[in-house]
């Protein structure tokens, strides 16, 4: 399945509500704006956003009387391409060892990414290990083992309640002897309300960056696709103790609106490099800004 | 932080500019809904449940009952509390069990809402009660999810039923619950796998596990962070498995939970828990009343106090309230109460249910860390009881000796004099809007 095919599944009821208002014959463009503004609302882009597209969209297109629905369609799906400048490919290989850090909130799926991502990049000739650094939460890293040996990857654990820093120390120092080129940290979710959890994130950062100058190359954080607003505050909070270098997606199969990956983008400069599809091991996709646009808006 | 904080310091500007007018007009209330729009669809309040929600508010705010008002601001105010009170559940509605055979409960929701900790949760708070809970771990699919079971149920020291390699998990539920009745246990938790509610086979399987183990209580799991989906998910999972109440999980985010009003308005079923963090005890019951009130910005004082009466025990914190209520508040009290607050649960979640603590600046309440309290304990313990009893007379003299005598630095003798009286001054405020809460019910 190619990416396009799966945001064509994934946004199929975003699509279709917006579908619906091109397909409505609202006469009036005010009116036909209105209704537009409330399916990216649905879409949980925020409002600002969704302000923001139609602002750009009204721009464009202004001067015209009564511009066709083909050339709004058009209109939007390039103001949302504009919000989402930028690489969305993986940094990785500037160095022997790169490091990928994952951070989140409780459950939007850190360890099956990294699960994928392991066997991604395995699949690509990478010899990938894995830090479990979620020591916190029960069979975590018996969970990431499973995904190790689905990924034929290497795995690093400690016992439940060890420091997690420890771990990425440990993992580090086994790629390096054995010549791996590519560690995944899976870290414990965390709200990013809780001060001290955070405080915990940036002493793991600390000793990456200290035992592999330079590192980690990404710092990507995992984003429940159904998640609102609040999204844009775990980004924020997040970038903050770590510095974001992108955002993975997950669970944009079903009705996932995803809205928010537009918001994020363009609010705080964090591009989405990854997308989560499903549960299956090859269920991860680079993102493609214009496949996505195309996706959420294609009428026919 | 705290749940609904976003939105109330939007829903108190908005309030804001309605009070010290004399009269509303019909304007006004327009304009009070336009902003309210705004909160609600902000705060990821499904855009089809914020029309609905404001034609009632609206209904009733215009028209003669506003303006025969004395005070329209509060009249407003009122209304929509009440009616997100009505759309939240008018009271809190209690777990429902078999009175003569074993109570079946079952967990259903999305994959990463939470259920396998709710479970866990759940099953200790029952224990508590006097019950005798079984956890089944009915989640076949995810890597690990039955060893996570297994430790959160050792953790809590509930037995966790699994069934034999192969087995389907309607097999494992019926035999799960075949099981509790040999063994004399009185509830079974199923604790199954995450579903997409567009799944249709994943939907099915759930509900026939419900035909197969009739369960008296099918709670879903949703993540309070949820967004305009959250219709959908809880209708779906209403109308193809059928629920009879919500667990709202990570609460003690700063979400502004909009989700809890969307799922309530689309299926009509209570909320009956919220989860408020991972410790296995942070399962709290849901009040409408109290959520409402936080929504408008009036805090959360009932939960803080019945909190305060669990670690103090119940005179104690009638003494503590009238102390505050008097403004009586000394450092010996303070320290006094430094060991409650610590049984009472993290600082953090502590503070966020004092009325107006969501009003201090973020990089305030960041500051606020528990090993603050020992250094704390310690300058206080080396004052003497005159300067506990009344801390202006504490002068330079007296904050070097204190700051020697405690370990610490002069900065920090001064920096906590000054939270004193910051905390005297919230504590005065608390007091204030109490009275506007006795005013409003």
């Amino acid at each position: 399945m190619s990416l396009l095919d799966a945001f064509y599944r994934g946004l199929a009821r975003t699509r279709q509500s917006i579908a619906r208002v091109f397909q409505s014959g609202a006469a009036m463009p005010e009116e036909l704006y209105d209704q537009l503004f409330e399916a990216l609302l649905a879409a949980d882009t925020g409002l600002g956003t969704a302000e923001a597209l139609l602002d750009g969209v009204k721009r464009e297109l202004g001067r015209k009387t009564s511009p066709g629905i083909e050339e709004i369609r058009a209109s939007i799906e390039k103001q949302i391409i504009m919000m989402m400048q930028g690489q969305t490919d993986l940094n990785i290989g500037r160095g022997p060892i790169s490091v990928i850090l994952f951070v989140g909130v409780n459950g939007t799926g850190k360890t099956t990414t990294v699960g994928k991502l392991a066997a991604k990049l395995g699949r690509e000739g990478h010899r990938v290990m894995l830090a479990a650094a979620d020591t916190f939460r029960a069979a975590a890293a018996e969970q990431l083992e499973i995904w190790a040996r689905r990924a034929r990857a290497d795995v690093v654990t400690h016992r439940v309640g060890s420091d997690p820093a420890a771990v990425v120390f440990d993992a580090i120092s086994a790629a390096k002897a054995r010549a791996q080129d590519i560690v995944l940290v899976d870290t414990a979710g965390r709200v990013q309300t809780r001060f001290n959890l955070m405080e915990e994130l940036k002493k793991i950062h600390k000793v990456i960056s200290r035992e592999l100058p330079g590192e980690p190359s990404e710092s990507l954080i995992v984003l429940d696709a159904t998640t609102g607003q609040n999204a844009l505050e775990q980004a924020r909070q997040f970038k903050q103790a770590v510095g974001l270098t992108g955002a993975a997606i997950t669970k944009m199969d079903g009705t996932a609106k995803g809205g928010i990956a537009i918001a994020i983008w363009r609010e705080l400069g964090v591009p989405v490099k990854l997308i989560g599809m499903g549960e299956h091991l090859d269920d991860l996709y680079q993102f493609d800004p214009s496949a996505f646009a195309k996706a959420l808006l294609d009428t026919a | 932080m705290m749940a609904f904080e976003l939105l109330s310091k939007r829903l108190g500007d908005v309030f804001k500019r309605l009070r010290g007018k004399g009269k509303l007009s019909e304007s006004d209330v327009q304009d009070a809904l336009r902003q309210l729009r705004i909160v609600l669809l902000e705060a990821d309040v499904n855009y089809k449940i914020v029309k609905d929600f404001l034609e009632r508010v609206k209904d009733r705010a215009v028209g003669a009952e506003v303006l025969e008002s004395l005070t329209p601001g509060l009249t407003v105010t009122k209304i929509v509390r009440e009616e997100l009170i009505k759309v939240l559940g008018e009271a809190q509605k209690p777990l429902q069990f078999n009175a003569n055979d074993v109570t079946v409960f079952m967990l259903v929701g999305l994959q990463g809402s939470g259920k396998t900790t709710t479970a866990a949760k759940l099953a200790r708070l029952l224990k508590k009660r006097g019950k005798n809970p079984l956890l089944v771990a009915c989640d076949v699919y995810r890597p690990a999810a039955v060893e996570q079971l297994k430790a959160m149920g050792a953790k809590c020291e509930v037995d966790v039923y699994c069934g034999d390699q192969g087995l389907t998990p309607e097999e494992i539920a019926l035999s799960a619950v075949r099981h509790a009745v040999s063994k004399a246990m009185d509830v079974v938790i199923l604790d199954t796998a995450g579903r997409l509610h567009v799944d249709e086979e994943m939907m099915e399987e759930a509900a026939r596990i419900k035909a197969l183990t009739k369960p008296t209580e099918v709670l879903l799991v949703a993540d309070a962070m949820t967004g305009q989906e959250a219709v959908n998910v809880a209708s779906s999972f209403d109308s193809k498995v059928g629920i009879t109440g919500v667990i709202l999980t990570k609460m003690d985010s700063d979400a502004r939970g909009g989700a809890a009003l969307s799922m309530a308005a689309a299926t009509g079923k209570p909320i009956k828990f919220v989860g408020m963090g991972e410790k296995v005890e942070a399962l709290e019951p849901f009040y409408p009343d109290r959520m409402a009130s936080r929504i408008l910005g009036m805090g959360d004082a009932l939960t803080f106090i019945e909190k305060a009466e669990a670690a103090f025990g119940k005179n104690e914190a009638i003494e503590l309230e009238r102390k505050m209520a008097r403004q009586q508040f000394t450092l010996e009290d303070f320290l006094e109460q430094m060991k409650g607050i610590k049984k009472m649960g993290p600082l953090n979640e502590v503070l966020s249910m004092i009325p107006g603590f969501n009003k201090l600046p973020a990089s305030v309440r960041g500051q606020i860390d528990e090993s603050e309290l020992k250094r704390v304990e310690a300058i206080i313990l080396s004052m003497t009881r005159e300067e506990r009893a009344n801390p202006s007379i504490i002068n330079a003299s007296r904050r070097r000796r204190i700051a020697a005598g405690s370990g610490t630095s002069i900065q920090d003798v001064n920096r906590l004099l000054k939270q004193f009286e910051q905390a005297r001054a919230m504590i005065k405020q608390v007091y204030s809007k109490g009275k506007l809460t006795k005013l409003l019910s």
